[in-house]
């Protein structure tokens, strides 16, 4: 479970497939995976004949999450090697998605803000995409002051990888950036920041 | 009468002062000797002679300093300034605004002159003079929110409003206390207040926003926020709290007379006409303690106030390391005699 009571961060209430939509984009990584095959009962030939699956596997590689989406028998499934290929292709479907398209989102928190972010830039209502957060808690950070974002964050503090202060993890999160806010832990003493603690894993 | 505006500096050397006048008409926000969160709103309307709300838009003595501070501000990060693209019309409704409000205040040193859409705008304390065409952006040096702010005392936020909620969707922040624009812009109202302690749980928010939502066009409304500042620096913005942060920690019981400021906005919400959204203002001012504790009433008042603020509040603000130092500084300009009620000097 994520921490609770942000108010900033978003909701992840879960991918039900919406069969009212005349084509699903559904964008999984890692773990994702079991957001959307979980429902494999009610994927109807119909549902699954409209359905363009891209799929990363990320920290789930090996656990052949790859053969069992491809085995759905969507009407595209396909693979990327990175996340970052992975968003170049979901920019390339959104740009020729037509009225009636879906999008859904399932993987890590950092995953989902960066495939929102590229909804959001082409004038999508983020309350219309269902999303779902399932594999590590680790957080996608940006730095307030050099404003560098640095992914897989797991400790707070950590250091920030581009200016490398010792920055404090806030409980805030920006969706229009896809990231938790990063801020100097020890500006008012410098040299005193505390040990990093394991919170996001 | 024509305001005498200061040559200071809000930085390295502050050289920032208010002169004896400012001091009297520093907007004290204590109406009691304790302080908690609440929907303090009251209507904005024109207050007592010789006070903050003598205007709707007040312009004081700092007005040409503070705007050479903000231009220093924006020439390193230009990311203080955001509007997104839907937020244009509401851009022009706070361009008029302000420059009618400033030249209806302020004659002797701003003039307004409409001819259609044909207007001229002139700002003397900056020697600005103008003729733009109202709506077209391409006639002024810079989109008319940014040019507007660029000559016009406090942060200001255009809130627009739509699916029920309040969504910061433009601003100029370049004197705000921790909060970053680049970060919350896009947010609605919940999420923006979303760092904010105990005042979620106490339903402050969502009492505000209801009211908000319901602000009618003609009737501003304000309130009160405070905190505190070392040494009259107005750029305390995340992004430089590595620059200012080391300052709280400068605070000695010789110096706290000087170099400890109460950091008082005065907000003002108004409705704005053309594009429904709710332009925010959020007006700073400075006073040091030494200043402070000439007005014997608010010295016994904010002792108080700050020896009793819950530690929650204390640390959200970022007061803990220096408030004990204060505390016991402001003790000696309390006697413990009653206050009366209100926020006017006796």
């Amino acid at each position: 479970m994520l921490v609770q009571g942000i108010k900033s961060r978003p909701v992840y209430r879960g991918i039900t497939i919406d069969p009212q939509a005349r084509r699903h984009l559904v964008v999984l990584q890692g773990e994702g995976a079991e957001a959307l095959l979980e429902q494999k009962g009610s994927l109807t030939p119909e549902i699954l004949s409209r359905m363009e699956i891209l799929f990363v596997a990320g920290a789930a590689r090996g656990k052949d999450h790859d053969k069992t989406l491809a085995a759905l028998s969507a009407d595209i499934f396909w693979q990327a090697p990175t996340v970052e290929t992975l968003l170049f292709r979901l920019g390339g479907s959104l740009d020729k998605a037509k009225m009636g398209t879906r999008l859904y989102i399932a993987g890590t928190e950092g995953f989902i803000g960066r495939a929102m972010q590229l909804a959001l830039d082409r004038g999508m209502d983020f309350q219309s995409i269902p999303t779902e957060h399932r594999g590590s808690e680790a957080r996608r950070v940006q730095c307030v002051h050099c404003k560098g974002i640095t992914d897989n964050v797991t400790t707070s503090p950590f250091t920030c990888s581009h200016c490398g202060l010792p920055l404090l993890v806030r409980d805030h999160y920006s969706r229009r950036l896809g990231a938790f806010q990063g801020v100097n832990i020890d500006a008012e003493e410098p040299g005193t920041a505390p040990e990093p603690e394991e919170l996001f894993l | 009468m024509a305001i005498a505006f200061r040559d200071e500096t809000f930085r390295d050397d502050f050289t920032y002062r208010n002169s004896p006048e400012a001091v009297r008409r520093f907007p004290f926000p204590f109406d009691q000797d304790n302080y908690m969160y609440s929907v303090n709103m009251e209507p904005h309307v024109i207050g007592r002679k010789g006070s903050v709300y003598e205007n709707l838009i007040d312009v004081d003595e700092h007005f040409v300093s503070e705007m050479r501070d903000r231009a220093l501000v924006l020439k390193e990060d230009p990311l203080r300034y955001q509007a997104l693209p839907h937020m244009m019309t509401a851009q022009w409704d706070t361009l008029e605004l302000l420059m009618e409000q400033q030249a209806l205040g302020y004659p002797e040193h701003f003039s307004l002159t409409k001819d259609g859409n044909r207007w001229r705008w002139v700002n003397r304390p900056m020697g600005i003079d103008d003729t733009f065409t109202f709506g077209d952006a391409s006639t002024l040096s810079y989109e008319p929110l940014e040019y507007i702010t660029r000559q016009a005392q406090g942060d200001f936020c255009i809130v627009d409003q739509r699916d029920g909620n309040l969504w910061m969707d433009a601003g100029m922040v370049t004197t705000q206390a921790d909060w970053s624009l680049d970060f919350d812009v896009g947010m609605n109202f919940m999420e923006w207040h979303g760092p904010v302690p105990l005042a979620h749980q106490a339903g402050v928010f969502d009492r505000a926003l209801k009211f908000l939502l319901n602000l009618q066009q003609g009737k501003p409304t304000r309130r009160f926020n405070w905190t505190m500042t070392i040494n009259p620096r107005l750029d305390t913005s995340p992004e430089n709290y590595p620059k200012w942060g080391p300052d709280r920690g400068t605070v000695t019981p010789e110096n706290v007379g000087e170099k400890v400021h109460l950091r008082v906005e005065l907000q003002s919400l108004w409705r704005l006409p053309r594009s429904n959204a709710i332009l925010f203002v959020i007006r700073c001012y400075l006073i040091n303690m030494q200043d402070l504790v000439s007005v014997p009433k608010w010295g016994r008042r904010f002792h108080r106030v700050l020896k009793s603020l819950p530690p929650e509040l204390a640390d959200y603000k970022g007061l803990t390391r220096y408030r004990d130092t204060t505390v016991e500084w402001l003790s000696k300009h309390d006697d413990g005699a009653p206050t009366s009620p209100g926020i006017w000097p006796d």
